[in-house]
């Protein structure tokens, strides 16, 4: 026969065989182009038929309404806003609301659920039992109740404004939230910053390499006293060359309210209260379930060479257990995401109150507004599994798995 | 949640019934055998119901008399409460045929929404409430104020117009119901609660101790409330609108629920003409001939109406005001039927 080599089959086209055609070959991806086509004409006749629709019910559509002026006031913007701007800068507001309560709300949702988690583990009863309560409790009750507890229970114990508590005369509480002061920039905080930055990177880097001795020539170096002095001990220089990075401007009581300092209002309280210890109920058991997966033996066998209880879990438990606990860690990230849109129930101003609510009521344009909070919420939650699905993979690939 | 029900309504009923809206409402209505009347979630004199789930109100009335022109029986009303940003969704989609929801007329509102407002039930303005113990006398003493509102509402931007017109600073905190908005006011959680003024005294009722509470003087905005019915449905259109002027021409003449029957009786030929002994006028509308006699009997004349919800017979106690007859120093006038 002939040695000749043979022809490799032409690749493209197999690919496209394989991946759109499955095992059924072409006959398969004729079907799924003829599926595809079916889905696009409903998806066309859908939109074609709502826009003419509406214009014969004479409804304004598109989204030209971005750009009238909203014409309320929101109490909670993290950027520039008066009633002035457009419906535009209402959906940015609104969103960056959302983002700021469940970037919180996730950060104290997962320390505390960690918290939880090992107090349910530990051999001490007092703590596990109180854990365990803690979990059934929080869990078993409906979120939107825990919110309107939060907020209406702790809001009329506080004392109005004129009669706020006072803390060591700089920071104050009342029902209006919690007032404190606010740090306005003076000559010292350009180097401030720059040192500050600089320490933060020298200090990853002394990691870094503190990591690969290690791991690669098993030698331990202790780097704390020197990341302090970079974290701590170079901005005090700074400050003492250069002057003061900042000045505190203190809150005062003028007419109704506090003048001056930053406030955080009761509202944002109240809903990162709720959602991060409702969130921390069911992330405690994920981290539980986790933990329990990795054999007893793991522990024993860090305790024979030496290590402190703490130090077994910290260096050999929980990195196998991440393993276990990242995927429905995620589920719980974004429930407690989806979950921040409860807000419109306590009055505090996210996406779903100020845009898909106020928006939608002063434009009456449902389909556009409904689309766009759905469209962004879609990406967080995306956004959010794409970032923990990288974290992971490093997980797996860091235990060689 | 309730507004992405309505929206996804919304989209089904835009987009794939074709034509639902247009020129079948009175039909759609009759054979459904009741008709549906979106209203508010409870504001008392306005629609709110009782303990045994009769709703009751100026509003509702006004729904009671279309069922009642069309049924002869206003009871046949099937009443849908919404909150202040669902309620035009709950229009658009047909989900309420008639909203009588202390809605306040505005050219946006009556251009953008593919809504028509049909008459004014109630002329209003914009007031605030604060607790007596602030000491404030005047709303322009309310600089660096919070204050509690309902969002989607257009008192949430005269707010914003006000405090920026007289330079006061002030912080908002909208919420999405009349009783979140009340209970945080209650709560302490703003020093001043801002809505209608007609608003202002049915909330106040609800309030623990009514009498700490007082209404500012200022009126900071005219709000017509009206009832609203879908674009494109002008047999409908007509019949709202002149089942309210039918309600106030009945005052005009002096019927009233009690003395309706006598009065048709009478040789006056306004009187016959309206109360449908001669002429067809209700025929023309697509109702009957004695239209206004069935409104009357049910509900009573726009007075009569006035009076039990919000005048002097209930709780309320507000003055007739604006909302006296032309010729008595108020706003509420009817063309003539003829």
């Amino acid at each position: 026969m002939s040695t000749e080599a043979r022809k490799p089959p032409a690749q493209i086209a197999l690919k496209i065989r394989r991946i759109l055609g499955g095992k059924a070959g072409w006959n398969g991806v004729a079907v799924q182009f003829a599926f595809a086509a079916i889905l696009g004409w409903i998806g066309y006749e859908i939109v074609s038929n709502a826009r003419a629709n509406l214009e014969n019910q004479h409804i304004a559509a598109g989204f030209g309404f971005l750009r009238n002026n909203a014409g309320f006031d929101v109490n909670q913007t993290l950027i520039s806003y008066t009633g002035s701007d457009t419906f535009l800068r209402v959906f940015v507001v609104g969103l960056l609301n959302t983002l700021v309560v469940s970037v919180v709300g996730i950060v104290f949702a997962t320390v505390i659920g960690f918290i939880v988690a090992l107090c349910r583990l530990s051999p001490n009863w007092l703590l596990s039992r109180v854990g365990e309560i803690y979990v059934e409790i929080i869990r078993n009750l409906p979120l939107l109740f825990q919110i309107l507890f939060w907020y209406l229970a702790v809001l009329a114990a506080l004392p109005n404004p004129r009669q706020s508590i006072s803390l060591l005369g700089i920071a104050f509480i009342s029902n209006r939230g919690l007032v404190v002061p606010s740090p306005i920039g003076e000559s010292g905080f350009a180097p401030f910053l720059a040192m500050l930055a600089f320490g933060i990177v020298a200090s990853l880097a002394l990691r870094f390499h503190a990591r690969r001795a290690l791991f690669q020539e098993g030698r331990m170096i202790r780097i704390w006293p020197s990341v302090l002095g970079l974290l701590f001990g170079l901005p005090l220089l700074s400050t003492l060359v250069f002057g003061l990075p900042f000045t505190f401007e203190l809150p005062q009581l003028r007419g109704f309210n506090f003048a001056g300092g930053s406030r955080i209002i009761p509202e944002f309280v109240a809903l990162t209260v709720a959602l991060s210890t409702y969130t921390a109920a069911f992330i405690a058991e994920i981290v539980r379930a986790g933990i329990l997966s990795v054999h007893q033996g793991q522990m024993e066998a860090g305790a024979s060479l030496g290590l402190s209880r703490g130090a077994t879990l910290r260096l050999i438990v929980i990195p196998q257990a991440m393993r276990v606990i990242v995927p429905p860690l995620t589920n719980q990230y974004l429930n407690l995401t989806k979950n921040s849109s409860l807000a419109v129930a306590i009055g505090y101003p996210d996406l779903v109150s100020v845009f898909a609510g106020t928006s939608l009521s002063q434009t009456g344009q449902a389909i556009e507004i409904i689309a766009m909070t759905m469209g962004v919420y879609l990406l967080i939650s995306l956004l959010t599994s794409a970032v923990m699905s990288v974290y992971g993979w490093r997980v797996s690939r860091s235990l060689g798995a | 949640m309730k507004r992405v029900t309505l929206a996804i309504t919304l989209a089904l009923a835009a987009g794939l019934t074709a034509q639902a809206a247009d020129a079948q409402t009175l039909k759609t209505v009759k054979d459904r055998g009741m008709l549906s009347c979106g209203v508010s979630q409870g504001l008392p004199g306005f629609s709110s119901p009782d303990d045994k789930g009769n709703w009751t109100g100026l509003d509702v009335d006004l729904c009671r008399a279309v069922a009642a022109a069309i049924f002869n029986d206003p009871t046949k009303v099937k009443y849908v409460p919404l909150s202040a940003k669902d309620r035009f969704t709950a229009l658009q989609s047909g989900e309420v045929d008639v909203l009588s929801r202390n809605t306040t007329w505005t050219i946006s509102r009556d251009t953008s929404l593919g809504a028509n407002f049909t008459g004014v039930t109630y002329y209003d303005g914009q007031g605030f409430m604060v607790k007596k113990s602030l000491k404030v006398n005047s709303a322009l003493e309310l600089n660096s104020a919070s204050v509690c509102v309902q969002t989607g509402t257009t008192t949430e931007q005269n707010l914003a117009d006000y405090f920026k017109a007289n330079n006061m600073k002030y912080e908002v905190i909208a919420f999405a119901t009349n009783d979140e908005t009340v209970k945080a006011y209650e709560a302490g959680r703003c020093d001043v609660f801002t809505t209608d003024q007609s608003g202002l005294y049915a909330n106040r009722l609800k309030l623990a101790n009514p009498n700490e509470h007082m209404v500012l003087p200022e009126i900071i905005s005219k709000e017509p409330l009206g009832p609203m019915v879908r674009h494109g449905d002008d047999q409908w259109f007509d019949i709202v609108k002149w089942t309210l002027f039918a309600m106030i021409t009945a005052e005009e003449l002096g019927v009233t629920s009690k003395n309706v029957d006598e009065k048709a009786k009478m040789e006056n030929p306004e009187l016959k003409r309206v109360l449908g002994t001669d002429g067809n006028f209700g025929e023309q509308l697509g109702l009957t001939k004695d239209w206004v006699v069935r409104i009357t009997k049910a509900v009573g004349n726009y007075g009569e109406v006035f009076d039990r919800n919000v005048g002097a017979g209930s709780p309320l106690a507000i003055n007739r005001g604006l909302n006296n007859l032309w010729n008595k120093g108020g706003l509420q006038y009817a063309p003539p039927i003829r």
